[in-house]
């Protein structure tokens, strides 16, 4: 069979899907491949690129200063996610809780907000949370007269804006699973006596994992690569990875060392992306299991 | 599920408080957007002068000519090869895991990667970087998304009536033409305003692609610039408008999908 004549079907198909295969080999693959190259070359002095190798990049990426802003970039991208995951699920919860008809127009309301345009969204936090803003205005209105704190530039303007602009993906990865769910495994629980909490904890949080892996790692991806949000948001006071990596190539010129980062970034995201996989493998098994319950 | 009224009023309160944190940002900067006065969130008055101070910005008038060129330019080419793509997936009844990951990548790859990657590999190429830079990087993942789209019609296709097109002797064309593209074609039309929308959204890879000077400048990059230099309520009037065309474009968008799972 090997060695059989290639049958119509699949030359066509392979006609078909050439020029799109050629224009992502040629305008990704290969660029990708070219940043992986260069993270093993050496900053020229002048900087440019001196073509000789070396692991000294890979090296900085783990020097104290550069590490630092690595965990801190995941602290800040870990919150923000912890955030989005706990209100997302919720938001899919009483979605999914509500009448029939009405589930698509939640969703597509919940979801609407993510496809107008990212700095737009970032920018309505700016006019928020600035010493003129809406909030402060409310406090002067409340009758409060002193200093306002300032909001903007801060850690915690960074996780809101994060936390605003990837809940919508949240709500819709936890909505998938939360609309299959059996309604029958739910009360079988409560009828077997479990309580309410106990019936969400072992029944149908579980069943849901997938939904949840999915949105937290889509978060936590999107916020740790993120250099627009700590930018705006964080008045460039918060670097994160993003921001560093942008340093690198437009300001620093040590393309090479930009490139470490890259790399960086991208083992970070295919790890929490197998992390996931695993999680999902394993959520898959005890579905099944609880199917096979609920059958038997 | 049980349904007693501290239940529902639950739900009730979480629906109205996730919605409020969904749209009260966004309300407050279009409702700003018509404030008359020059501050950007005291209220003194309804007023349009910032959009008509808008149409008298020639550097915002050329970075939305920019926006438009990039994002008509771009979706063309990627409907047309995510199209091919997608039918060329689909038709195969097995294909590798390799093949699967390639055209899911664009649409996971993070932004800034894809970025720096493709901005080092038109510097090594010497290619002067413009508005034909920022097309050839947006088809990259315009393309993986009207394919995903395209594929989802696809999966309930019955490749059968292709090959009883073929038997009664039309050709390949003829078939593509009167049998898949009139099934394809809701999708097919969804992908695309899908792919405008991100073109027109998109900012990092344009930032980097663009190369030097202002003449490349698109609305994304504009408005960024703007927001650095400071608030002002001519962003709020620029951000309405480039809002008010994504939401249509997506509205729209998502009828046709739900047209074509409707059938």
């Amino acid at each position: 069979m090997r060695f059989a004549i290639v049958s119509p079907t699949r030359l066509r198909s392979s006609l078909l899907m050439a020029p799109a295969l050629a224009w992502l080999t040629a305008l990704m693959v290969v660029p990708c491949a070219l940043v992986l190259a260069l993270a093993f070359f050496r900053r020229g002095i002048y900087g440019g690129i001196e073509y000789t190798f070396t692991l000294e990049n890979f090296g900085l990426v783990f020097d104290p200063l550069y590490a630092g802003i690595f965990l801190n970039s995941a602290r800040i991208a870990g919150t923000a996610t912890l955030i989005a995951v706990v209100t997302g699920y919720a938001a899919a919860y009483a979605i999914s809780a509500a009448p029939r008809r009405l589930q698509p127009v939640f969703l597509f309301f919940a979801v609407l907000p993510f496809w107008s345009n990212y700095l737009i969204r970032t920018y309505a936090w700016i006019v928020l949370l600035n010493r003129e803003g809406l909030i402060t205005q409310l406090l002067r209105w409340f009758g409060y007269t002193g200093e306002t704190p300032s909001m903007l530039y801060t850690e915690g303007a960074v996780i809101a804006g994060l936390v605003y602009n990837y809940l919508p993906f949240v709500i819709l990865a936890c909505y998938a699973p939360l609309s299959r769910l059996n309604p029958e495994l739910a009360e079988a629980s409560r009828d077997l006596g479990a309580s309410a909490l106990t019936t969400f904890r072992r029944v149908i949080l579980p069943l849901t994992v997938p939904g949840i892996a999915a949105g937290a790692v889509f978060v936590f991806v999107l916020s740790i690569g993120n250099f627009v949000t700590p930018a705006l948001l964080g008045g460039g006071r918060f670097q994160m990875i993003g921001n560093l990596v942008y340093d690198q190539f437009l300001t620093a010129n040590d393309w090479p060392f930009g490139a470490a980062l890259a790399m960086a970034l991208i083992a970070i995201m295919l790890l929490v992306l197998m992390t996931q996989a695993l999680l999902a493998d394993r959520a898959a098994g005890r579905a099944a299991e609880a199917k096979g319950d609920a059958d038997g | 599920m049980n349904s007693s009224p501290a239940r529902t009023l639950g739900m009730r309160t979480i629906l109205v408080l996730v919605f409020a944190f969904l749209y009260i940002p966004i309300a407050v900067l279009v409702a700003l957007s018509f404030n008359a006065g020059g501050l950007p969130t005291a209220w003194s008055g309804f007023s349009l002068k910032w959009y008509a101070s808008l149409a008298g910005n020639a550097a915002i008038l050329q970075a939305a000519l920019n926006t438009l060129i990039v994002a008509l330019v771009s979706t063309a080419i990627a409907t047309l090869l995510g199209t091919l793509l997608a039918i060329g997936v689909e038709m195969r009844r097995q294909y590798g895991k390799g093949l699967e990951a390639l055209i899911f990548a664009p649409m996971i790859i993070p932004d800034i990667v894809l970025a720096i990657a493709l901005l080092s590999f038109f510097s090594m190429l010497n290619l002067t970087m413009g508005l034909h830079t920022i097309i050839l990087a947006h088809v990259v993942f315009n393309l993986a998304f009207v394919c995903s789209v395209v594929r989802a019609r696809l999966k309930s296709f019955d490749w059968s009536i292709v090959e009883a097109s073929a038997d009664l002797g039309a050709s390949a064309i003829t078939t593509f033409r009167r049998v898949t593209l009139p099934v394809i074609l809701p999708a097919v039309i969804a992908g695309a305003l899908l792919a405008f929308t991100l073109s027109v959204d998109e900012f990092i890879i344009a930032f980097f692609t663009a190369g030097a000077g202002r003449a490349s400048t698109t609305l994304p990059m504009q408005i960024y610039a703007m927001i650095r230099f400071g608030i002002t309520p001519e962003i709020n009037a620029l951000a309405t408008i480039v809002m008010a065309v994504s939401v249509t474009a997506l509205t729209l968008s998502q009828r046709l999908n739900r047209g074509v799972i409707g059938q």
